[in-house]
C-alpha cells in the first residue's frame, strides 16, 4: 500500500536547450552562423563571436554525435555545488572531444564508470545521456562521452 | 616616449591560512610597500586595488576598501578584477595614469582570504554563466582543466607525471628562505608520487592551495622616483592581451572551444601571445629574462609556460628542466620565490606578488633565493574568461 512509490518519474535535462532529450540518439544542441558558417555549443543566437563578421543570422544545429579523444584526467574528489554528486561519491573520467565537422572541442563526463585506464587519446567517443541526479518527481540528465566499442586502439 | 613606470617600493603579507579579514593583509602589504619607497600614505595620489569576489561587498571595491583602512586621504581610486590576473589590471591602471601624466605616484594592493578546498562558483541557478554551468552540469573544476593540459603533454610531448613532479621539488627548494612562502618544507619527487592522485595524472602536491595573502607596490612616474632613488627597478611592459578568435584550446571555465570550422587559427595561441606582447612593447626577447615568474597552478603548467613565453621550443620543457637551466643558479630560473607550489594561489595578489619578487630579485634583495646578475624579468599569468597578464621589469 504504497500508491505514491509506483509514480514513475519524468526524464529531464539537467538544463534545458544544451541537448536533445533522446535516450538512444542523443545530439548536442548548437547554433551556426549563416554568413561565416561558424559553430557554436552553447548556441549563441544574439551576436556571431567571429570578429571578422558582424552577423546575427543563425541555425539551430545538432552537433555531431561522435568525435576523437583529444585529451583526459579524472575527478577523484567530490566537486562542491551547483554539482550534484552521488552518495557515496564515485570518481569519474572527463574526456575532451573533438569534433571534426564543427572544429571544436567539447568537454563531459566519460559514461558508465569507465576510468582513464580504458582512455587513450585518439580514440573515437560518442555522446550518451546519463543521470546526473533525481528529485522526487524527476530523473535529470546530461550528456557524457563514451568510447565507442571496439574503438580503443583506433 | 619611454614607457617605463619606476617600482619604488614592495611589500607583502606572508602567504598561508590566518583567518583574518582580507583588508588587514592589504594594509599590512602596503604599509610595507610604502616604507620601503620611503613614500607616505598621505602623499599617494591613486589608488588602485585588485578585488576579490570571496569576500562580500568590500572586494569587489577593494580600492575603496584598502583606501578607507589607510585613511580617508581624497587619493583618486580604482577597484579591478581579471581572475588570476586582477593583479596585473590594478598594475596597469597605475600604470597608465602615471604614464599619461594624471598621477604621480600610485599604491597598488592585492589581497585575498581564500577558502578550503576547490574554488566554486556563486550561488544561485545560472546557466548562463559557463563557470556554474561546468560546475553543475558535468562536474568540471579548475584541476579538470589542469590535468586535461598536463596529460596532453604527455601525450604529445613524452612528459612523464615524475617531470611534473620535479617541478614541485624545483619550487620547494626555491622557497625553502622565502619568508613571504606559506610552504617552506623541501619535497622530494617519493612525495609528490605517493601523494593522492586528484586530477589525473596529477598529484596533490602537482597542484597548488589556495591561501590567504597580500601583496602591494608603490609605482611612480621616472621623474618622482628620481627624487627618492638612483636606479629604481622599472616596470618596462605590462601585457593585458586577450585571445584572438577562434581559440582552440579548451580554456577555464568554458565546456566547449571556439570553432575553428569557418575562420583560420590565428598566427599566435592565447598563451603564447601573452608573453608575447610584453616583450614587444619592452622591446626585448626571452633570450634577455634573467628570471621569469610563472603561474605555476600545476606543476605540468609550469612546463607549458617555458614554451610559451619563450624559454624554448615546444616539447623541451622538460629537458630545460632537467638541465636545471630553470632551477636557482641555471640559465634563467623560473620561480626562485617559490611559486604558487610554495605560495599557494591569493588569486588578487598574485600577479602583484610576481612583480614583488622581480623587483627584490633586480634589487639583489632576494635573500636565499638570489639569482645572480638579474637584470630583467618577465611575469606570466592568465584570468578566467581571458585575461592576459604579463609584466616585464628591467633595472
Amino acid at each position: 500500500m504504497e500508491p505514491f512509490a509506483m509514480i514513475e518519474k519524468t526524464n529531464a535535462p539537467a538544463v534545458e536547450g544544451l541537448f536533445t532529450m533522446d535516450l538512444h540518439e542523443p545530439r548536442l544542441l548548437g547554433t551556426r552562423c549563416r554568413a561565416c558558417r561558424t559553430y557554436f555549443f552553447p548556441a549563441e543566437r544574439t551576436f556571431c563571436r567571429n570578429p571578422a563578421c558582424d552577423h546575427s543570422d543563425f541555425e539551430d544545429v545538432r552537433l555531431s554525435p561522435t568525435g576523437k579523444l583529444w585529451s583526459f584526467t579524472s575527478a577523484n574528489y567530490k566537486p562542491p555545488a551547483p554539482f550534484i554528486a552521488k552518495e557515496p561519491f564515485e570518481p569519474f573520467a572527463i574526456a575532451a572531444v573533438e569534433l571534426e565537422e564543427e572544429g571544436m572541442t567539447i568537454l563531459g563526463q566519460v559514461a558508465d564508470g569507465l576510468g582513464v585506464a580504458a582512455l587513450k587519446t585518439g580514440m573515437p567517443m560518442e555522446l550518451v545521456l546519463r543521470e546526473l541526479y533525481q528529485d522526487e518527481e524527476h530523473v535529470y540528465y546530461t550528456w557524457n562521452w563514451k568510447p565507442i566499442h571496439g574503438g580503443s586502439d583506433a | 616616449m619611454s614607457k617605463d613606470v619606476a617600482v619604488l617600493g614592495a611589500g607583502m603579507h606572508p602567504w598561508g591560512k590566518w583567518g583574518q579579514s582580507f583588508v588587514g593583509y592589504g594594509v599590512k602589504a602596503a604599509q610595507d610597500a610604502l616604507k620601503d619607497a620611503g613614500v607616505e600614505w598621505k602623499d599617494i595620489q591613486l589608488v588602485a586595488g585588485g578585488d576579490t569576489i570571496r569576500n562580500g561587498y568590500p572586494g569587489y571595491v577593494a580600492g575603496a576598501t584598502f583606501a578607507q583602512a589607510l585613511g580617508w586621504s581624497g587619493a583618486k581610486v580604482s577597484s579591478s578584477y581579471g581572475a588570476c590576473a586582477t593583479g596585473a589590471q590594478a598594475i596597469s591602471v597605475a600604470r597608465a595614469n602615471i604614464l599619461a601624466g594624471l598621477c604621480d605616484v600610485a599604491l597598488v594592493i592585492g589581497a585575498d582570504a581564500a577558502p578550503k578546498g576547490f574554488f566554486a562558483p556563486t550561488g544561485g541557478r545560472r546557466p548562463e554563466d559557463p563557470d556554474w554551468l561546468r560546475f553543475h552540469i558535468q562536474g568540471i573544476t579548475n584541476p579538470t582543466y589542469f590535468g586535461l593540459y598536463a596529460r596532453r603533454r604527455m601525450e604529445v610531448y613524452g612528459a612523464t607525471p615524475q617531470d611534473f613532479a620535479a617541478v614541485k621539488v624545483k619550487n620547494s627548494r626555491h622557497g625553502l628562505h622565502n619568508p613571504n612562502a606559506r610552504y617552506r618544507k623541501e619535497v622530494t619527487l617519493e612525495e609528490v608520487m605517493s601523494s593522492a592522485v586528484v586530477a589525473d595524472p596529477l598529484h596533490l602536491l602537482d597542484i597548488c592551495a589556495t591561501s590567504d595573502g597580500a601583496a602591494a607596490l608603490v609605482l611612480s612616474s621616472m621623474d618622482f622616483a628620481r627624487k627618492h632613488t638612483t636606479h629604481p627597478v622599472k616596470i618596462s611592459a605590462v601585457s593585458t592581451v586577450t585571445p584572438r578568435y577562434p581559440n582552440d584550446i579548451i580554456e577555464m571555465p568554458n565546456l566547449a572551444t571556439d570553432s575553428k570550422a569557418g575562420v583560420g587559427l590565428p598566427e599566435i595561441g592565447f598563451k603564447e601571445s601573452i608573453a608575447h606582447g610584453a616583450y614587444e612593447e619592452a622591446g626585448l626577447g626571452p633570450e634577455d629574462m634573467s628570471v621569469a615568474e610563472v603561474y605555476d597552478l600545476s606543476t605540468a603548467l609550469e612546463l607549458d609556460w617555458y614554451e610559451q613565453i619563450g624559454l624554448c621550443p615546444p616539447g623541451d620543457a622538460e629537458r630545460l628542466l632537467r638541465d636545471g637551466d630553470t632551477s636557482l643558479g641555471g640559465r634563467v630560473p623560473v620561480n626562485p620565490s617559490g611559486g604558487l607550489a610554495c605560495f599557494g594561489e591569493a588569486v588578487p595578489a598574485q600577479a602583484i606578488a610576481q612583480v614583488c619578487e622581480l623587483t627584490w630579485q633586480l634589487r639583489g634583495q632576494a635573500e636565499g633565493r638570489q639569482v645572480e646578475g638579474a637584470k630583467a624579468g618577465v611575469t606570466v599569468n592568465q584570468g578566467l574568461f581571458g585575461h592576459g597578464s604579463s609584466v616585464i621589469c628591467t633595472v
